[in-house]
């Protein structure tokens, strides 16, 4: 008997499973899902694009009182514009990619559904957290590509100090808007991680919306009395200020010439990035540890 | 009538001991409904700060985050949180046949339900508000004399604002709440609960003043800063009064054809 296990265990190891594979099939498996309810599916595109035009809206009056966000900080209509686009794009890769399997997770964890991912021969926190993918949210990345092209326009053809197009620039700041996606990808996955110790976490969602919120400004807008102490915590405890305001400022430049601390912001980005995703991966592996099924 | 009013009394009961069983979790997650406020704060004083601290359309900086502190207490009256979804699953799942064949008329049920609800909801919330308003207080200081820290009838009108918009809501939302899944959103935005609705620009102040959604949050904030004041103020509160008959007449109509439709299988 144990011979045959000594020899079946290693082989069983050597097959790994092609993680590329397993996720293009969760995400065909999402689209299949999402179509067989098709009105659905294009009633909750509407009404995020709906959530999305109200935002607008929103910042759009706001600049019909001010020329910028903060006094000389250089975030003028357009280049908030930027901003507000980026922090969509952000969002909806994590709103398509990750939020469903986060909210799935504390429901695997109260009905020991959890026992099944633990078994399969993959990494537990790829399957959960991969496994399904919300394509509706995908229509707020298109929209926000949209405002993104339309603001960078108007600030190209602009009299005074016109946007110009510098080829690093564009190649660096998809690699930031992914480095946001990861930083909120590790907050979430070390929130749904604590569901593990507090057995339920219904308001993990609420919580996770609070947070973010915090990074949904230009952060020059905390810089004032006991603001600085957001500023801090949200910069280098919960690195959320970081997600949007990055990529964002490479590309819409709110200060012309650069300022040396701009590209520190940036390395400090990266930086940000590779700890947080390592601190949520021990999270997650230690929180694994203390699991025990609720399945009888 | 006493038979009635203890069957009322009954249910107002069982609803509220029902609500109070999370206070914790609700105190919570009041306290942290705040936090949006914050970065709203930080936003504004960046607007200010642009502006040279000018006045915005009768606003200053510390009226704008009055506004939102209040609006925040128009809202705990006037949303309904779950209550057309809650209709529909009850649709669907054959549940409103208990109220066609019990003697209890539905809508009024549901209404004693939300009462419930909203008075367990205020004695735990009171807890949070308090600490945030107490905090917050400097905010307040700098209100004309016709404002509600002020003004006593400016004050109860404020209250009374605060009680048709829980009408309102109540009967706003279940009435045409199932009609739209976007409902919510739309009444989010133009309710005021984003930004103070007199800083829109023609024509959408128009819009936004002819529509009942105002009353649910823009409205009882703008008459306690004093914004609204006079015949303005009497006018506003008699439109309100009239939005909130006229929701409780369509909710009863709706209500009357709907179950003349409603077919229920099964047990």
């Amino acid at each position: 008997m144990q011979r045959t296990e000594a020899t079946i265990s290693p082989s069983v190891g050597q097959q790994h499973p092609s993680y590329v594979r397993v996720f293009l099939t969760f995400a065909r498996n999402s689209i299949v899902r999402d179509m067989t309810f098709r009105a659905n599916f294009i009633i909750e595109s509407i009404s995020s694009l709906g959530w999305m035009l109200m935002n607008l809206g929103f910042y759009l009056l706001i600049f019909l009182y001010t020329d910028e966000i903060g006094l000389s900080t250089g975030w003028g209509k357009f280049e908030f514009l930027v901003f507000l686009a980026t922090g969509w794009i952000i969002n909806s890769l994590v709103q398509t990619f990750i939020m469903p399997n986060a909210q799935e997770f504390s429901e695997l964890i109260r009905t020991g559904g959890l026992d099944f991912a633990l078994l399969k021969p993959i990494d537990t926190q790829f399957l959960i957290s991969f496994q399904k993918v919300d394509w509706s949210s995908l229509v707020n990345f298109f929209m926000g590509l949209a405002v993104l092209v339309v603001s960078l326009w108007h600030l190209a053809s602009r009299e005074v100090n016109p946007w110009v197009f510098e080829p690093i620039v564009v190649l660096l700041y998809p690699v930031f808007v992914l480095c946001g996606v990861a930083i909120l990808y590790s907050l979430t996955i070390g929130l749904a991680a604590t569901s593990i110790w507090l057995g339920r976490n219904q308001s993990l969602y609420d919580f996770w919306f609070y947070i973010t919120t915090f990074g949904r400004y230009p952060m020059e807008i905390y810089r004032n009395s006991w603001g600085w102490a957001l500023w801090g915590f949200f910069m280098f405890v919960i690195p959320i200020l970081l997600v949007v305001n990055v990529p964002a400022r490479l590309m819409a430049r709110p200060l012309t010439p650069r300022e040396p601390w701009e590209w520190l912001l940036a390395g400090f980005g990266i930086f940000a990035t590779l700890t947080s995703v390592i601190i949520s991966r021990r999270v997650f592996v230690g929180a694994l540890r203390s699991y025990r099924s609720a399945s009888s | 009538m006493y038979a009635r009013a203890l069957t009322w009394w009954t249910i107002l009961r069982i609803a509220l001991e029902e609500r109070l069983v999370y206070r914790g979790d609700f105190a919570i997650g009041t306290l942290m409904r705040f936090l949006p406020i914050v970065t709203q704060m930080f936003l504004w004083s960046a607007v200010f700060a642009a502006r040279g601290d000018q006045p915005l359309q009768g606003y200053t900086y510390t009226n704008m985050v009055a506004y939102y502190l209040l609006t925040m207490i128009g809202r705990a009256f006037s949303s309904m949180p779950g209550l057309a979804s809650g209709i529909a699953l009850q649709i669907r799942t054959g549940e409103v046949k208990k109220f066609l064949i019990q003697p209890v008329d539905m809508i009024g049920f549901m209404l004693l339900q939300r009462l419930a609800h909203k008075l367990a909801y205020y004695t735990v919330a009171v807890i949070p508000f308090a600490l945030v308003f107490f905090i917050c207080h400097r905010y307040f200081y700098d209100l004309p004399a016709e404002a509600g820290t002020h003004s006593v009838a400016t004050f109860l009108a404020f209250l009374s604002t605060l009680i048709m918009g829980f009408m309102l809501g109540f009967f706003l939302e279940a009435a045409i709440g199932l009609i739209g899944f976007w409902f919510l959103e739309v009444s989010f935005f133009l309710s005021g609960h984003m930004f103070p609705l007199d800083l829109l620009p023609q024509p959408w102040s128009t819009l936004v003043d002819l529509l009942p959604l105002k009353y649910l949050a823009y409205f009882p904030a703008a008459v306690f800063l004093g914004k609204v004041t006079g015949p303005e103020l009497v006018r506003g509160l008699l439109i309100e009064a009239a939005w909130v008959v006229f929701f409780i007449v369509t909710t009863r109509v709706v209500f009357h054809y709907g179950v003349k439709r409603y077919s229920g299988f099964g047990g």
